[in-house]
């Protein structure tokens, strides 16, 4: 039997029943090194199955061999294979990490539990990512919605539980909404394989519920991804988590939002429809800009550092959602790669936060005073991050932009070209205060804090270095976007 | 032959490696700093050797064009030579070597900290400046140009204290909010209209944009290139100020600013074109912008006590000579403004070699404390007094053929007021320079300081006697540089 045939099945069994035996491995001690040897073959499986879509073009694989519309089809094009490797590489990056990033007081006992709910969430990630059908993409958003509600809820500080119950109400909403509109969509098509329902909708799309289902799974995409205004539940979910869940997530989950919506409106929808009659362009724009300005500038005042990260994530959703929003083909590439992209550098900027954590038992920025002398390896990978967030050339910030901004000139949007130029410059104040504050600010005491160990300082450079690498040579994130634009937009311009 | 072994078309390449490569030797030598500096120095040797290969092979036959992909999947970063970023190139690389043994009197003498750090960043620097020369096409120029920015914040703030972090925040803040704000932008609308960011003769805008759209692209050009100072986009340079001087000389009077204003003449040249840009209404503007550059930035230099300050100012007034070069879109301006890239580079880092020696030997930064201070140190002030001459355009030095030729730009193309704005800087150029010698020989020494002489050390000196070397060989043999500009136009067709 041919193992590389059932790739797709793996890239979820695998996580999936790891993570229950993970709970009830004998002993305690050997669920870090089970849950890392897990999140490697996961993401080994991504690799393989980004390399078959783009050797052979797209994968469907029946769940069970059981064929639509009774089964699930697994469907794997080269913008989910690539979200496949963010996912799960992310995981690999980090779980090695766990035991530093989660707080010392956490007992072995409870870092298990721990493990088993980041497998949890990774299964979820991924499900969404991998599936071609509309109501199994529910389950697994709430497979991880759940496990990260109990994640943020793992936070050292007292303020982690209203957090995750915050996160815990919106997220609910926004994954009703979802089930709403697949609901709806199911109620008037029949069908809720993702393929089927593009053909049927295409004759159904001047009815009411199909425009609200369109409406719904948007709202309820938006609020995964945090977009503006639909942000709330994550500063504070991202600031009290662990510094791991906050790498972790920060890096993947907001994109999973965007991938929903990306989803939706290329594959299931239709682009000409979404941007034509339904104008959806004329709010995912606005919003993203809107985003872009009041999540750099909020960010610009934090004093707690994670809490800044969160704020620039909702202005970096805001690039995301304003490129999806120009409906053209270099937008979409721009979407497609910031996704990538901010992945990256957002969870090699909270390994940064994880690192000194770990030294300095906080993150706010008066804790960062002199940190450029005393911790010089972490403080160059914040350096790099941060530039790469600039969107300085030679980062993967750069080509995002790039194409972003080619987006909008070509689109005649160009208001939006401006603004998304003149909202990035607001990353360069809060980049910079924070670099000003570790390399002109005096360390506030003569004692000695040494650079963070290897076991986070890998993962933190390797990111780092990711973002210079991908900065550079783009063949695998503009590559692999521009091939799966030929998909999502089937040749159009 | 050489030639045939390693092709001329890699050598911009290496021209790069070069001094990025010195980097990590540096790192290596860090606690044995006689070793450090003689990376420094070799890398420079080296550096020297390799651009005049590239020089050689260009007087041969043009130098085939070296592609290397890049960040964005349709634009392949290109190296391509063409002999207005050879005389930059040229112009840098020499000035590398002489700064840096400049530098090791200095920074020793002056005790400064972090010195790894320093020759560390003045390497990348280079490298970017020898990226910046060769580019063959806007966006490596402006990966450059970035590189170029960032590798040079850590100098400008070397010192670490309040006064480098105000200078830093405002250093960054102009270099990097201009080039993204409105240099980039630039790029991508150029890229959407054109659909290629070579540079080629003639220009790549030409019948492809509407007059309005082409105006403010150059409008977007000219101001996000805020490395050429034009007002209101200079304010980063008298903040810049704050550096050590080896970082101020070299840096920040030849391989950043004029960076930038050749980043200004080569798109004015190579991607607008001359019957483009002489047919703008913006065009006329803008002239009339780096005009009252010339002349506001002038008189600023004249309430300046502080010395850098002084030449920070004048430099801002001499980049945008360059820029009006460009913008005059005629074949002696252009010669006038690449040789102009030179014989300012010569004078003006003699000028500042001068105001460092004054600072390590006298500690001395305000030109009211300069007086009698010529018989102490009257070999600093000597330089100073030639150095001043090339930049104001006086025999014997070379600073006379390139204000002459943007003069004769200025007539052939019939701007009578451009003729009085240069002869106008001229004067000005002699009301801020000349009293700076005169008062430290023909002042008395104010009482109590011994008039014993004492000069910088010797490395600084040498430094200086060959800039000032370069000023008078500039003006006898002005000849190589110009007729290799002139190539620039005639061997590629740009004029006819």
């Amino acid at each position: 039997m041919d193992i590389l045939a059932h790739l797709p099945a793996l890239q979820i069994v695998v996580p999936l029943v790891a993570a229950p035996i993970c709970a009830l491995l004998f002993s305690p001690r050997l669920a870090q090194p089970f849950a890392v040897l897990v999140s490697l073959v996961t993401f080994a499986i991504s690799i393989a199955l980004l390399n078959q879509v783009l050797a052979n073009g797209p994968i469907v694989y029946h769940m069970g061999g059981w064929e639509p519309p009774w089964g699930i089809a697994y469907v794997i094009d080269p913008l989910n294979a690539l979200l496949l490797c963010l996912v799960s590489g992310m995981a690999a990056i980090v779980m090695p990490a766990v035991r530093l990033g989660i707080g010392a007081e956490t007992t072995e006992r409870s870092r298990r539990l721990f493990l088993t709910l980041a497998l949890l969430a990774l299964t979820g990630m991924l499900g969404i990512v991998i599936t071609g059908d509309a109501f199994n993409l529910y389950v697994f958003l709430e497979i991880s919605s759940l496990s990260s509600y109990a994640l943020v809820a793992t936070g050292n500080d007292r303020r982690a539980a209203p957090a995750a119950f915050n996160y815990l109400v919106q997220g609910t909403i926004g994954a009703t909404f979802i089930l709403i509109g697949i609901g709806l969509l199911y109620m008037m098509t029949g069908t809720l394989n993702m393929a089927d329902l593009a053909e049927r909708i295409v004759d159904l799309r001047h009815t009411a519920p199909i425009q609200a289902a369109l409406a719904f799974i948007l709202v309820g995409a938006a609020v995964k991804a945090a977009l503006f205004p639909a942000h709330a539940w994550m500063p504070n979910a991202y600031t009290y988590a662990p510094s791991m869940v906050s790498a972790f997530f920060g890096a993947t989950a907001t994109k999973v939002g965007a991938y929903i919506m990306i989803r939706f409106i290329f594959t299931v929808f239709g682009a000409e429809w979404v941007f034509g009659d339904m104008m959806v362009g004329w709010i995912l724009v606005p919003l993203g800009i809107a985003a872009a300005f009041a999540g750099s500038l909020v960010a610009i005042w934090q004093t707690d550092l994670k809490r800044m990260l969160a704020y620039s994530s909702v202005a970096q959703v805001g690039y995301i959602s304003a490129a999806i929003g120009l409906g053209n083909r270099d937008g979409l590439i721009a979407a497609i790669v910031h996704v990538f992209n901010h992945g990256l550098m957002k969870g090699a900027l909270f390994m940064v936060m994880a690192c000194v954590i770990l030294r300095l038992g906080r993150a706010d920025i008066s804790s960062f005073r002199g940190l450029g002398r005393r911790m010089p390896v972490t403080m160059g990978c914040f350096v790099v991050a941060g530039l790469s967030m600039i969107g300085v050339p030679l980062t993967v910030g750069f080509v995002s932009k790039w194409y972003l901004v080619l987006g909008a000139v070509e689109a005649g949007a160009w208001p939006v070209a401006v603004l998304v130029v003149m909202s990035s410059l607001l990353s360069v104040i809060y980049i910079g205060r924070v670099v000003e504050v570790a390399y002109f600010a005096p360390a506030p005491d003569s004692a000695r804090v040494q650079e963070a160990p290897a076991l986070l300082l890998v993962p933190t450079l390797l990111l780092t270095v990711l973002c210079v690498t991908f900065g550079i040579a783009t063949d695998t994130t503009v590559g692999v976007a521009a091939y799966a634009v030929t998909f999502l937009m089937g040749g159009l311009p | 032959m050489m030639m045939t072994a390693f092709p001329a078309s890699w050598l911009p390449l290496v021209a790069i490696v070069v001094p990025m490569g010195c980097v990590p030797l540096i790192l290596l030598a860090r606690n044995f700093p006689d070793v450090r500096e003689g990376v420094t120095m070799a890398g420079a040797s080296l550096l020297i050797v390799v651009v005049g290969l590239l020089a050689y092979a260009l007087s041969i036959a043009p130098v085939p064009a070296l592609e290397v992909a890049g960040p964005i999947a349709d634009l392949p970063l290109t190296m391509r030579v063409e002999p207005l970023g050879m005389v930059f190139a040229l112009v840098a690389a020499f000035l590398w070597l002489i700064t840096s043994i400049y530098s090791v009197g200095y920074m020793r003498a002056h005790h400064e900290k972090n010195q790894t750090r320093f020759y560390v960043f003045f390497a990348i620097a280079i490298g970017a400046t020898m990226g910046i020369a060769f580019s063959g096409d806007l966006i490596t120029l402006f990966i450059f140009y970035e590189v170029l920015t960032i590798s040079t914040f850590p100098l400008v703030t070397h010192a670490q204290n309040d006064e480098a972090r105000r200078a830093g925040r405002v250093y960054l803040g102009i270099l990097m909010g201009s080039s993204i704000g409105l240099f980039l932008i630039a790029i991508v609308i150029t890229y959407a209209v054109a659909g290629t960011l070579d540079f080629r003769p003639g220009g790549i805008l030409n019948d492809r944009v509407q007059p309005a759209l082409a105006g403010l692209l150059l409008a977007l050009y000219v101001f996000g290139i805020a490395k050429a100072a034009v007002m209101p986009m200079h304010r980063w340079l008298p903040a810049a100020m704050v550096a050590p001087t080896p970082v101020s000389a070299l840096l920040h009077a030849v391989a950043v600013v004029k960076a930038g204003a050749f980043s200004v003449l080569k798109i004015a040249t190579f991607i607008f074109g001359f019957d483009l840009l002489s047919g703008l209404t913006a065009t006329g503007l803008l002239q009339a912008v780096a005009a009252f550059t010339v002349i506001a930035a002038s008189l600023v230099a004249l309430t300046k006590d502080n010395l850098k300050a002084r030449l920070a100012y004048s430099t801002i007034s001499q980049l945008s000579y360059i820029v009006l070069a460009a913008l005059i879109a005629d074949q002696a301006a252009f010669l006038g403004g690449g040789l102009h890239i030179a014989t300012h580079a010569f004078g003006k880092i003699t000028l500042f070699f001068c105001a460092g020696a004054i600072l390590v030997a006298a500690h001395k930064t305000r030109i009211s404390e300069l007086d009698g201070l010529g018989r102490v140190m009257p070999f600093t002030f000597a330089a100073f007094l030639l150095g001043s001459l090339s930049l104001i355009g006086l025999p014997p030095f070379g600073g006379l053929w390139s204000k002459w030729l943007l003069i004769e730009g200025a007539f052939d193309t019939q701007q009578w007021i451009l003729v009085a704005v240069f002869a106008t800087s001229t004067l000005l150029n002699i009301a801020y320079l000349l009293p700076i010698p005169f008062r430290a020989f023909f002042r008395p020494l104010p009482a109590g300081v011994s008039p014993r002489i004492h000069e910088a050390p010797l490395a600084c000196l040498v430094a200086m006697a060959v800039t000032v070397t370069g000023c008078f060989v500039l003006f006898l043999v002005p000849d190589p540089l110009i007729d290799l500009l002139a190539r620039a136009l005639t061997m590629q067709g740009v004029a006819q």
